[in-house]
């Protein structure tokens, strides 16, 4: 098949498209599709309004039957985003996809060029005859198929990786689930309760626990890590260690998730941390309310945005607002029973969730809130405020912003308002500071709003860190070959389009791991990694796109340059000491080509010869 | 220089970054100079320097390659040996006597649609104020590049290169990295040594000449031509006769078929 064009006669057709007026406007493209006609093996070209609308694409499709034509090439906007629409059309007229070539004469061309008409003509005409320079020289692919083995890699024992090894395990794949610590649960096995229920956090994740460990297509690791992975999509050789001891366990599987979540920041004397008895972090304040270990207090203040956005991190942890309204409404419902002081009624941790107030009662609420007699009539309205045995614990939650997205949380936000918990905005030029007057814990602050530098006394300040990557997130990133942002997190292959996959195929991420998350979220990222990771599992096979390596064996001498350079490990050498590349795993980027001493490997689609032949046409006007 | 120059300029872009880059200007409306031709590539490591020096030697004025930056590359590490070839190709453009200013390498993110602009417009007048490639009207030139394009094609030139990356961050068999500066003396000894070879094998496929006469040419000291002849002899690249029986001359043995 890759030899039939030698003897086929070439029958090229341009489509050059107006764009409405983006191309038309500002590019002679009637010009262009009749200087396309002159260049030799054009035996059609035309120009269109909008090649990419119906009526366009029906064009490109009549125009290949016939006209015969065995080579597309269409100039308009971005390969990056129409080729598979022009490539899907190729193909329905009976064309191998890889006989099409894009010419970009929108976004590189009349858009850049909006005041030089003539020089941009000229210029689309020469990427034109580039690109017909291309097309000649592409010949048919078939893109392979892989066989998968069916069974999958889960990272972490967390409520992400349990959950998505659970939905695997449920569709009938077996799971390895693989969790450094001794027990599954992750990071929820710190928390006291879970915003928007009052249940004891680990309670509520029990079931799943449960449901992980009893599932018979799950096997879990505990106490383990993963040391070592090789291989691609379908077909990845992993090695699980137990942490105490030598012997490694080897599966092959199909899909790998990472799911190994994410922990707090700390910094020294952040706001006092680690300096003052008594500045703690959310985390450590969960741990204590657990542990029943929190001191007496009569003055709690939040400080949010500690170390984040900005201050020692850029980005916004996301979660650390609503965790701190849970928080402020725990202390003030219930603070003695967290003390442990009234443990024996039990009944004050009842689960009570918001409830959604009807519309007109929020309406009055805000019209109340917005009326200037606030104050001490408030403090009748808030009829739900428990007082413990002594005195009212004051709580401040310090801000620059809260952030209680979605619908349940905002209702949690107004019912801590409710309860009287104080929000005192900052702002980044003017944090608050927290210090030490005598023997007692002060915050210093600027009121906003009355414009006046306050001080206050504080029992106990908790500082909402934000949550960080994990410190061997790198380490992962190099086993499987995933890369991490600049923040350390994971990085997705799209930011919009492709949130749970990775680019290297194959290999998925949810939970914290990809950046700061609730449960919720990291659940709803757990079951769209398990779906993703399914997709291979369940079809049997994978189709790579024909873009990859080839050795040359009559050439090659065996010097393993290329295994050196591939950041896949796509290549192999063979029983005869040379190299051979692994279809499934190339991506095609090329490393390996420019590498090779022997020049023993080309690329199929990004041929020398075929680059070559596009970039001297954009010197020349013969080809 | 002349006044009404419109430079030639070919650009290689990676897919996924700098070509996105570039859509990302178009898309903001960006403005820049007409005289730039892409071609795209899946990642900037896919360019080999023969490839970029060729076109050099076909009369661009200018090779501009654009990637993504240090540690965003989408195949995780290729752009890092895209910067290691680019010193290849700066330094054999030198040595064919070309300005390395000639050449340019750029990373570009696809969120920086502005600075596309910016770079491709400072590139353009950078090469208007070089003035027009000398290829065009200086075959020696020519010639010259071709040698350097044939020294870039070799197995030393690539080896070393290709390695080099490996060389100096993971360590070898005996446990320690190579000094970075002790590598860099090496690959600048192979690409002199490269080139010159390279270039005695492209002066003498057309017509025999004598060590003196190559001396002259490349502009090196005879006893050093006569080292490379030596070298290229006992690769049998190189044959020696004695047209009037007493200087010999030489010519580059042409294996057919390639
Ligand atoms: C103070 C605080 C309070 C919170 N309160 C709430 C709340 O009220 N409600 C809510 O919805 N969310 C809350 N969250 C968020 C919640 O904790 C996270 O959304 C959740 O834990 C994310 O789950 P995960 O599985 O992605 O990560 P994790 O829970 O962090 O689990 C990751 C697991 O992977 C394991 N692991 C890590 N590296 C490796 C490795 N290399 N090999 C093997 N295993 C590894 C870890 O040991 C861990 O068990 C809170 C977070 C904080 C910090
Ligand atoms: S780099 Fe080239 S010669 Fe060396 S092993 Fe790979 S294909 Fe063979
Ligand atoms: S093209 Fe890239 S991914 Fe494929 S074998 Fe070569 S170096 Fe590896
Ligand atoms: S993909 Fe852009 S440099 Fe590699």
């Amino acid at each position: 098949m890759e030899n039939d064009k030698s003897n086929e006669e070439l029958r090229v057709g341009v489509f050059v498209c107006h764009c409405g007026t983006n191309i038309g406007g500002f590019v002679d493209v009637p010009s262009v599709a009749e200087y396309a006609k002159t260049l030799p093996g054009v035996v059609f070209a035309m120009d269109n309004l909008y090649t990419c609308a119906e009526d366009g694409l029906a064009a490109i499709k009549n125009a290949i039957k016939e006209h015969k034509l065995n080579r597309v090439v269409v100039a308009s906007c971005t390969p990056r985003t129409h080729a598979p629409l022009f490539q899907a059309t190729v193909e329905e007229a009976g064309l191998n996809k890889y006989l099409f070539t894009f010419v970009n004469i929108r976004e590189h061309c009349s858009w850049v060029h909006m005041k030089e008409k003539e020089k941009a003509t000229e210029k689309a005409r020469d990427l034109v005859r580039m690109g017909v320079a291309r097309v000649k020289l592409l010949s048919p692919q078939e893109e392979p198929r892989i066989p998968v083995e069916k069974s999958a890699l889960v990272i972490g024992g967390g409520v992400a990786g349990m959950t998505a090894a659970h939905s695997l395990a449920k569709m009938g794949f077996p799971v390895h689930l693989v969790e450094k610590e001794k027990e599954l649960g992750g990071f929820v096995r710190n928390l006291n309760n879970l915003y928007v229920t009052t249940k004891d956090a680990t309670e509520t994740i029990m079931p799943l626990i449960e449901k992980v460990k009893s599932h018979p297509n799950i096997k879990v690791y505990l106490n383990s890590k993963v040391s070592n992975v090789h291989g691609f999509i379908g077909n990845f050789d992993v090695k699980i260690k137990p942490n105490d001891k030598d012997e490694e366990v080897e599966h092959k599987v199909g899909s790998i998730i990472v799911a190994t979540g994410a922990i707090e920041y700390t910094k020294e004397a952040l706001y006092g941390y680690n300096v003052y008895k008594n500045v703690v972090t959310l985390t450590e304040f969960e741990i204590m309310c657990k542990n029943k270990t929190l001191p007496k207090v009569k003055n709690v203040a939040f400080i949010q945005c500690a170390g984040s956005r900005g201050q020692d991190v850029s980005y916004c942890s996301r979660i650390c607002c609503n965790v701190a309204i849970k928080n402020a409404i725990n202390i003030v419902d219930n603070y003695d029973n967290l003390l442990g002081i009234a443990e024996q009624t039990g009944k004050a941790v009842e689960e009570v969730p918001v409830e959604p107030k009807a519309p007109t009662e929020v309406l009055e609420r805000r019209r109340r809130r917005s009326s200037r007699g606030r104050g001490r009539e408030d403090e009748e309205v808030a009829e739900e405020v428990k007082r413990g045995p002594g005195e009212r614990i004051e709580v401040t939650i310090f801000n620059r912003d809260i952030m209680s997205y979605g619908i349940a949380h905002e209702l949690y936000f107004n019912k801590a308002r409710e309860k009287r918990v104080r929000f005192v905005r900052y702002k980044p030029d003017r944090r608050p500071e927290v210090i030490m007057d005598g023997d007692k814990l002060m915050i210093k602050y600027f009121h906003e709003t009355l414009a006046v530098e306050r001080e206050m006394p504080v029992d106990l300040v908790i500082l909402s860190t934000p949550l960080i990557a994990q410190p061997d997130a790198e380490d992962i990133s190099r086993l499987l070959k995933v890369p991490c942002g600049q923040d350390g997190f994971f990085l997705e292959a799209h930011v919009k389009l492709r949130p749970v996959d990775f680019a290297t195929d194959g290999v998925f991420v949810c939970g914290t791991a990809r950046g700061p998350a609730d449960i919720t979220e990291s659940i709803e990222q757990a079951e769209a990694a398990a779906s993703r990771a399914a997709t291979p599992l369940a079809a049997g096979y994978v189709q790579a796109e024909a873009i990859m390596a080839h050795v040359d064996q009559e050439i090659c001498s065996g010097c393993g340059t290329c295994i050196d350079v591939c950041p896949y490990g796509a290549i192999t050498k063979n029983e005869e000491g040379l190299a051979e590349v692994v279809a499934a795993a190339c991506k095609g980027c090329g490393c390996c080509g420019a590498s090779c001493p022997e020049n023993a490997i080309s690329m199929t689609n990004y041929t020398d010869e075929q680059l070559m032949a596009e970039a001297l046409a954009a010197l020349k006007e013969a080809i | 220089m002349a006044e009404d120059f419109e430079p030639k300029i070919v650009g290689f872009l990676c897919n996924w970054c700098s070509y996105a880059g570039a859509d990302l200007c178009g898309v903001s409306r960006y403005q820049y100079p007409t005289n730039i031709r892409v071609v795209r590539v899946m990642c900037s490591t896919r360019i080999s320097p023969h490839m970029v020096l060729r076109i050099l030697r076909e009369g661009a004025d200018g090779v501009i390659l654009g990637g993504c930056h240090i540690g965003d590359c989408h195949y995780i590490s290729g752009n890092y040996y895209t910067e290691r070839r680019f010193e290849m190709m700066e330094k054999m453009i030198e040595l064919a006597g070309l300005e390395p200013e000639r050449i340019r390498l750029e990373w570009v993110s696809a969120s920086e649609g502005e600075r596309f602009s910016k770079v491709v417009s400072d590139f353009v007048s950078q090469i208007k104020k070089l003035g027009p490639s000398p290829v065009r009207n200086k075959p020696e030139v020519a010639k010259k590049l071709e040698g350097a394009e044939n020294a870039s094609k070799s197995f030393r030139m690539k080896a070393l290169v290709s390695k080099e990356y490996n060389l100096l961050t993971k360590e070898n068999v005996y446990e320690e990295m190579l000094d970075p500066e002790r590598l860099r003396n090496l690959i600048e000894q192979a690409a002199n040594d490269e080139y010159e070879r390279s270039l005695i094998l492209t002066l003498t496929q057309d017509k025999s000449l004598s060590v003196k006469d190559l001396s002259k040419i490349i502009d090196v000291p005879t006893d050093r031509v006569l080292e490379h002849i030596v070298a290229l002899r006992q690769k049998n690249l190189i044959a020696m006769e004695h047209p009037d029986g007493f200087t010999p001359t030489y010519h580059a043995i042409i294996i057919g078929g390639e």
